[in-house]
């Protein structure tokens, strides 16, 4: 194979394999900018993949498996808004016990329907003229998932609802100072749910295109870190859904590099690869020092109550 | 429906109904009566300050108008009809707007985003484009300048208090209310703040202005209300009292302004700072080369508005920051960028900015607080075991000694007032007979009896040899303390006077970036 074919390829498969890490990714970007660190990403994303796959095998229909996959993230998510907005338990073990729990839960349900591959999977698209293209049709529309289009799009569309938007302004002010927002008749908690339970409901998504569209069968586990990944890109892209695309087909290129280079390397170093790509990029997140850190949501990880004494 | 007959007098027209009047609040905290049956009305066209002491209800009295507290009793009415606050949202509703001590911005965010922040009917696309526009006219009218696009951070403490104001007039707030205003002001910015609530007033807006300086009140208001320990003492037109009687009233007894202060005789060097440089928490310059000398027997008084350096300096010599360049030289000892420890076993006494959070460990006892620093060395231990006769035998004489209110030695330390916290930490930092102290605002949020012992305290402390850096927002406190006072600006020091021949207007004009007998230092 030449190395243009390599190139090609390589892209290709980085935006397959990096959907899922976008859609993670923009949830978690929408959660931490309300303030509410949801390390439950793993867990939401196995939930999301399991309930995907058995609808979708049930009812031949990947289309509504990926939407019950939506809204049983958003169900988990829920659990986590409520446990630390309205509990305002620790942040941190509630998305530890979520993640736990999600990966328990996917296990426990999905015994019997372990190692059958998928009937009807959600069908590759390849976009017409545009696949005509050289180089950029095989490239980026050839055989690629819908969920990836749209991905993409929601990128797009989240980051102008952020940035150019009064629901924008609210939710950016809610993450960085409450206090305010609550001085200002902003509903805090409210405005905290809906973050928490959007960002739940993208990586049901996430989870769900794993089993129904890129690997069409259920195996506990399958989500295999991926949640966590999530959690190192929402630092690294700066809490940017457009920066997010970036960093999730970087880091989709290492775990479709980490098959592709199985013939010259041990397998078990480079499934290393993307992790210790995380640690590194967030050890630069760190020495890229004060200006870096400055896209940190000021108020995150911290529950919110209204000063009373 | 405000019909406001004749010419509107100073002091609020007594025929106009009041636009705000609070019947009757109570309101307790666990241990504490914060407000009781309060009584008070608000008229159209005034400023009506509310005066008293730190802990006196004033600040818990408007957040319950606000709708941050809910009222245990007692009935609020708004332009004379009855109404129930149950949240900003409902107060803005009323027209009520307030600017609290403590800024409620978003920093990160652009004045217009802080503006439109939970604003009714701006578009859902851009809508900062349009509170823009709607703020450069509103800055006109009520001579309050700022630049929509900028960002908060990049602001002066004035502006950002002009970003508060005009985020509750933008609300059409008919009663503003400030809460402590200018307390973060140079003493020309209060003269402007007291040009807007002017401004204000001709418009029909009520202002009532949260305080406990007799001066603004005389200077600023038209009526005054004193409130102690939760009560309100009297309501009356400023122009028919005086500052010594409203003090009486706020205090509860005689108030001595002066200070009587010994004649100033230095000594050898006590602290000397050549040319440090630092840099703060976010990682730009703080300190741009501060040289300063205190001398034993004199107090040193470094003025300025919050967030020029003052707490990168203290930092600085203390150990707690790293110096990028210069010198810092504690009793002919070289201590640039030593260990605390080092620092403080070279005499060095550290009265913190931040009481709880660096004074004291809250969680533990009065007297093991009071041995901190020195828990490692004898009398307090013998290798490796602590001896706790010897311990509690000096928390007994520190307690009596310093008058620290507590239950017992063994009482945690977060259970004390803030007064005699601060005298806990005085009592342990003053007991080794230091060369230095440096004390960081060391009376904020006391009340009057805790201020006047700690200046006293300070005093001795000058009396007896030590040199004494004193930082401080409280102008008034640094002029009757400090023998010599220098003024810091964004990192530098703008100019050292004498403060038997300082000059308020002066002081200020260096606090706002002028060089003393220089021109603009920009």
């Amino acid at each position: 194979m030449g190395w243009e074919e390599w190139l090609i390829s390589t892209i290709a498969r980085a935006l397959a394999y990096g959907t899922p890490l976008l859609w993670g990714t923009l949830g978690e970007v929408y959660a931490e900018r309300s303030g509410v660190v949801n390390l439950g990403v793993e867990g939401m994303m196995a939930i999301g993949a399991f309930s995907a796959f058995a609808v979708a095998q049930s009812t031949g229909n990947p289309g509504l498996g990926i939407l019950v996959a939506a809204v049983a993230g958003g169900g988990a998510a829920l659990i986590h808004a409520f446990l630390t907005v309205t509990l305002r338990a620790n942040q941190y073990v509630s998305g530890l016990a979520l993640t736990m729990f999600g990966l328990g839960l996917s296990g426990l349900l999905g015994r019997g329907w372990e190692g059958v591959p998928l009937k009807h999977p959600l069908p590759a698209i390849t976009v017409p003229y545009l696949a005509d293209i050289p180089i950029l049709g095989p490239m980026l529309f050839q055989n690629q998932s819908i969920i990836t289009y749209l991905g993409l799009v929601l990128a797009v569309v989240l980051w102008v609802l952020l940035y150019r938007t009064r629901w924008g302004i609210t939710l950016r002010s809610v993450g960085e100072s409450p206090a305010t927002a609550d001085a200002l008749g902003v509903n805090v908690y409210l405005v905290r749910y809906l973050a928490v339970i959007l960002g739940g409901v993208l990586a049901g998504v996430a989870g769900g295109y794993l089993s129904v569209e890129y690997r069409p069968s259920w195996t506990e586990g399958m989500t295999g870190g991926m949640g966590w990944i999530v959690i190192a890109l929402t630092i690294f892209v700066a809490w940017d859904p457009v920066q997010a695309i970036g960093g999730a087909v970087l880091f989709g290129a290492l775990y479709h590099l980490s098959y592709r280079l199985q013939p010259w390397v041990a397998p078990e170093l480079l499934k290393l690869m993307p992790y210790a790509a995380a640690i590194i990029v967030l050890a630069f997140v760190g020495l890229g020092g004060a200006q870096r850190r400055r896209g940190a949501p000021g108020a995150l990880g911290v529950p919110y109550a209204r000063g009373e004494k | 429906m405000m019909a406001a007959p004749g010419a509107g007098d100073l002091g609020g027209n007594q025929n106009s109904p009041p636009l705000v009047l609070l019947e009757g609040v109570t309101k307790s905290f666990p241990g504490v009566v914060a407000n009781d049956r309060v009584t008070l009305d608000v008229r159209p066209g005034e400023v009506h300050a509310l005066l008293g002491e730190n802990g006196a209800g004033k600040t818990t009295l408007m957040n319950i108008l606000y709708g941050l507290y809910r009222p245990d009793a007692g009935e609020i009415y708004v332009k004379g009809r009855k109404v129930v606050i149950r949240s900003p949202r409902d107060a803005i509703a009323c027209g009520i707007g307030m600017v609290h001590q403590h800024f409620k911005l978003v920093y990160p965010h652009t004045v217009a985003e802080n503006v439109a922040l939970g604003l009714q009917g701006t578009p859902f696309f851009g809508p900062a484009r349009v509170v823009e526009r709607g703020l450069r006219e509103l800055g006109e009218r009520y001579n309050l300048p700022v630049d929509p696009k900028a960002r908060v951070w990049q602001l002066s403490a004035g502006e950002q208090q002009r970003v508060e104001i005009l985020k509750a007039l933008y609300r059409g707030a008919d009663v503003l209310i400030l809460d402590e205003p200018t307390s973060v002001l140079t003493p020309q910015e209060t003269g402007e703040l007291f040009k807007v609530l002017a401004r204000m007033k001709e418009e029909g807006h009520a202002v009532v202005f949260i305080t406990h300086k007799l001066d603004e009140v005389m200077e600023a208001a038209d009526r005054v209300t004193v409130m102690r320990r939760g009560k309100v003492i009297d309501t009356l037109p400023v122009a028919e009292t005086d500052k010594a009687s409203l003090a009486r009233m706020m205090v509860g007894r005689d108030v001595v302004f002066r200070i009587s202060k010994a004649e100033c005789t230095p000594g050898k060097e006590a602290l000397v700072l050549r040319d440090l440089r630092a840099v703060n928490d976010r990682g730009l310059p703080a300190l741009r080369g501060i040289s300063l000398t205190v001398c034993r027997g004199e107090i040193v008084g470094i003025a300025g508005v919050a967030g020029n350096g003052q707490r990168e300096l203290v930092e600085v010599i203390c150990g707690l920051r790293r110096a990028q360049g210069g010198e810092v030289v504690v009793l002919g000892r070289p201590l640039t960028n030593r260990s605390p420890r080092t620092v403080a076993d070279a005499g060095v006494a550290h009265i913190p900015e931040e009481r709880l959070r660096m004074g004291i460990v809250p969680g533990m006892t009065v007297e093991e607080n009071l041995i901190l620093k020195k828990h490692h060395r004898p009398p307090f231990s013998s290798g490796p075991l602590l001896r706790l006769a010897e311990v509690r035998r000096f928390a007994e004489q520190a307690i009596e000694e310093y008058e620290i209110i507590t239950p017992s030695p063994k009482t945690p330390a977060k259970l004390l007032s803030g007064g005699n916290i601060q005298k806990l930490i005085l009592a342990r930092e003053l007991s080794g007979e230091p060369g230095l102290v440096v004390a960081a605002h060391p009376t904020y949020g006391l009340d009057v009896g805790a201020t006047e012992l700690i200046r006293q305290l300070l005093l001795r402390q000058r009396d007896a040899g030590a040199g004494v850096l004193l930082v401080s927002e409280d102008l008034e406190e640094i002029v009757s303390l400090a023998d010599r006072i220098a003024v810091m600006f964004r990192g530098e020091i703008m100019g050292i006077v004498e403060a038997s021949a300082a000059e308020l207007g002066e002081i200020g004009l260096m606090m706002a970036g002028t060089r003393s007998g220089m021109g603009d230092p920009r």
